[in-house]
């Protein structure tokens, strides 16, 4: 089994806000992510496939398919965008760094997986950079339980 | 257990191509890496060994060992050189990243003095890399 890891880059906008919680609540948990006009960041995404290599190419996957999917299925439609409101799934629920990772992961582990079902491939983690001082990993168990 | 991480660089050139595919599905498979007069890359290594702490010295290993055993072994073999035809393991296999990592894994773990090899992890440019763990 072998891992490759691509990065890729994003630029998008958001603002930390829930509803449920009032204004001073807001203020407090959440700070300047909470100014209402929004702001934004350069975001870094890794993600980590991982599977037999195909002996006849020496590949576990072949990149412009990822590039392809990871396009298709996440950069579209994040990059340059409004995350809280221009993505469904953060109408409701707050565009943190968690919550985008955990997203990204749900989206592209199907398309990966079933593009690399003949390698075996798995989507082994996805790892998010919101700046360079902070990034948020969502992995899945067999990348967890590895030391 | 404690991990203890080495990096070393090496430059070099290659290409991708396999014999029994024709000239358009090599084209196809592999794109602008099939050029036969090869690219090249600035490779980076890093070598992960895992073992636990010798309480006389503090250490897991004596890593001028590793940077020895790192530019003995790999650096050597592929610095400057054109992987598929001056690197015997890549005479007829791609040296694609993936495979690189496998066979350094394999120039590695046998020499090894200290601890356990743990990781290979090749940079083939920033945004790209691979891992081995050995299995």
């Amino acid at each position: 089994m072998v891992y490759l890891t691509r990065r890729y880059r994003f630029s998008a906008g958001h603002r930390l806000h829930n509803e449920m919680l009032s204004a001073e609540e807001n203020q407090r948990i959440y700070g300047k992510c909470n100014n209402p006009n929004g702001h934004g960041h350069n975001y870094l995404l890794e993600v980590t496939v991982g599977g037999r290599v195909d002996p006849a190419t020496g590949y576990v996957f072949e990149l412009p398919r990822m590039d392809g999917i990871v396009a298709t299925s996440v950069l579209d439609k994040v990059d340059h965008k409004n995350l809280n409101l221009d993505l469904e799934n953060f109408r409701e629920q707050v565009p943190t760094t968690e919550n985008l990772c955990l997203e990204i992961y749900n989206l592209l582990r199907a398309p990966l997986e079933n593009a690399g079902a003949e390698s075996g491939l798995r989507l082994d983690r996805v790892r998010l950079e919101e700046t360079s001082q902070n990034f948020f990993e969502c992995a899945s168990d067999r990348a967890v339980q590895r030391p | 257990m404690i991990y203890v991480t080495r990096r070393a660089e090496f430059s070099a050139s290659h290409y991708y191509h396999n014999p029994q595919f024709t000239p358009e599905e090599n084209r196809r498979m592999f794109g602008k890496c099939n050029n036969p007069l090869g690219h090249g890359h600035n490779y980076t290594l890093e070598v992960t060994v895992g073992g636990s702490i010798d309480p006389k010295t503090g250490m897991v290993l004596d890593l001028k060992d590793l940077k020895t055993l790192m530019e003995q072994e790999v650096v050597q073999l592929m610095d400057h050189k054109f992987l598929n035809k001056e690197v015997p393991a890549f005479a007829e296999k791609n040296p694609t990243t993936e495979n690189l990592a496998m066979e350094i894994w394999k120039l590695l773990a046998p020499k090894l003095l200290q601890g356990k090899l743990h990781r290979i992890r090749v940079y083939e440019t920033s945004d790209l890399f691979v891992d081995y763990y050995g299995d």
